[in-house]
């Protein structure tokens, strides 16, 4: 039998279930759910502290995250983001399952090979899913499947709409032509 | 000038990320390509992943917050916020091709775009929080309901939730798996 470390893929039922597990880690270990774009948030708070703290000291976005026990600091949660980043590396060094695309196939097929038009659909894309999670205080990891497996309310709306909005949006990009590069 | 946590939560919260990283690459999900093929209904490699992380965590985290080993921590039910923020993040997902994990994963892969799209991904988040002011009335427009679960909603019990919700995901999972056979049966051309 073959090192799991160096294959290139597991099972999505494998890798479901390891995420479950992980969740019970998180849980058990530092009380903490598995999130991503709060730290997002957390960054730009900190820069905004530090390049504009005129701006900062009227902004309400503090006091109201302070209440919730949110405030941006250097805490379990963005190493997480970090991590994140590392395991991924790690992953794909160990089975050689290395990407350095910039244009995908299906983006090329639809949009043409222009690298910058697809550096600033991914920048503005990242930016409107972002800002909309943030809204919505959550993404596909802390609503996804934090919240979700939590029960909570908002986040099996959330989800429902979210992936039923990005499938309308992937179909009037793509269209069903789409399927034929993914 | 930020609270610090202590080493031992940071190295916990580094020792996770790292594992869940390692996951979603082994996932495949850290692709562009398995995520719009997901969006395009074609390759549910994501939404099985999803669906069994769920039901998994679930079961292990309601019998940790009922030995008291852990609380629960989620996001109060804003109709407003859930709404405008879903639509604007299902349009950005379908533009960008991964998701904020999934983004950060497929930076870690290497992929360029993935890279540029974190570096969007913040300049979002820095969006909500230079116009917090003006859009938290707009989040808010329906109203706070709350720390609300579909349980406590429902007035059941929340093991009657996760065993109907363990259903759901064994026979999706199962009409999946029959789905998929039939797909690559009619793709090599076999006949019945």
């Amino acid at each position: 039998m073959s090192n799991p470390f160096t294959m290139k893929s597991w099972s999505p039922r494998v890798v479901g279930f390891g995420i479950g597990v992980l969740s019970w880690f998180a849980f058990a270990t530092a009380n903490s759910h598995l999130a991503i774009t709060l730290q997002y948030e957390h960054i730009a708070a900190m820069a905004q502290m530090i390049l504009a703290p005129d701006a900062a000291a009227t902004n309400r976005y503090y006091a109201v995250r302070a209440q919730a026990g949110l405030e941006p600091k250097i805490d379990w949660y963005l190493m997480l983001l970090v991590g994140v980043f590392i395991g991924a590396l790690l992953s794909s060094r160990l089975s050689g399952d290395r990407s350095c695309i910039s244009v995908p196939p299906l983006w090329r097929w639809r949009f043409g090979e222009s690298t910058a038009k697809r550096f600033a659909a991914a920048f503005a894309g990242g930016a409107l899913m972002v800002l909309g999670a943030r809204i919505a205080g959550g993404c596909t990891s802390g609503h996804g499947i934090s919240g979700t497996l939590q029960l909570a309310v908002q986040s099996w709306t959330f989800i429902v709409l979210a992936f039923s909005a990005a499938v309308a949006t992937a179909f009037l990009l793509f269209g069903k032509g789409g399927r034929n590069y993914v | 000038m930020f609270e610090v946590e202590s080493p031992v939560n940071l190295a916990l919260g580094l020792l996770t990320g790292i594992a869940f990283g390692f996951l979603l690459q082994k996932g495949r999900v850290a692709k562009y390509q398995t995520i719009l093929g997901q969006l395009l209904l074609k390759d549910w490699t994501t939404f099985k992943i999803m669906i069994t992380a769920i039901i998994t965590g679930s079961v292990g985290v309601y019998l940790l917050v009922e030995r008291g080993a852990a609380t629960l921590d989620f996001w109060p039910f804003q109709p407003a916020a859930m709404l405008i923020g879903a639509l604007l993040f299902g349009a950005g997902l379908a533009v960008l091709g991964y998701c904020p994990g999934t983004g950060m994963a497929g930076a870690g892969e290497g992929s360029r775009d993935a890279m540029v799209g974190v570096l969007g991904m913040i300049t979002g988040a820095a969006v909500l929080v230079v116009a917090y002011n003006v859009l938290e009335p707009v989040a808010l427009a329906l109203g706070d309901w709350g720390k609300v679960t579909v349980p406590e909603m429902l007035g059941s019990s929340p093991w009657t939730i996760i065993a109907a919700l363990a259903l759901a995901v064994g026979v999706m999972l199962a009409l999946l798996a029959r789905y998929e056979s039939g797909q690559s049966r009619a793709h090599v051309g076999w006949t019945f």
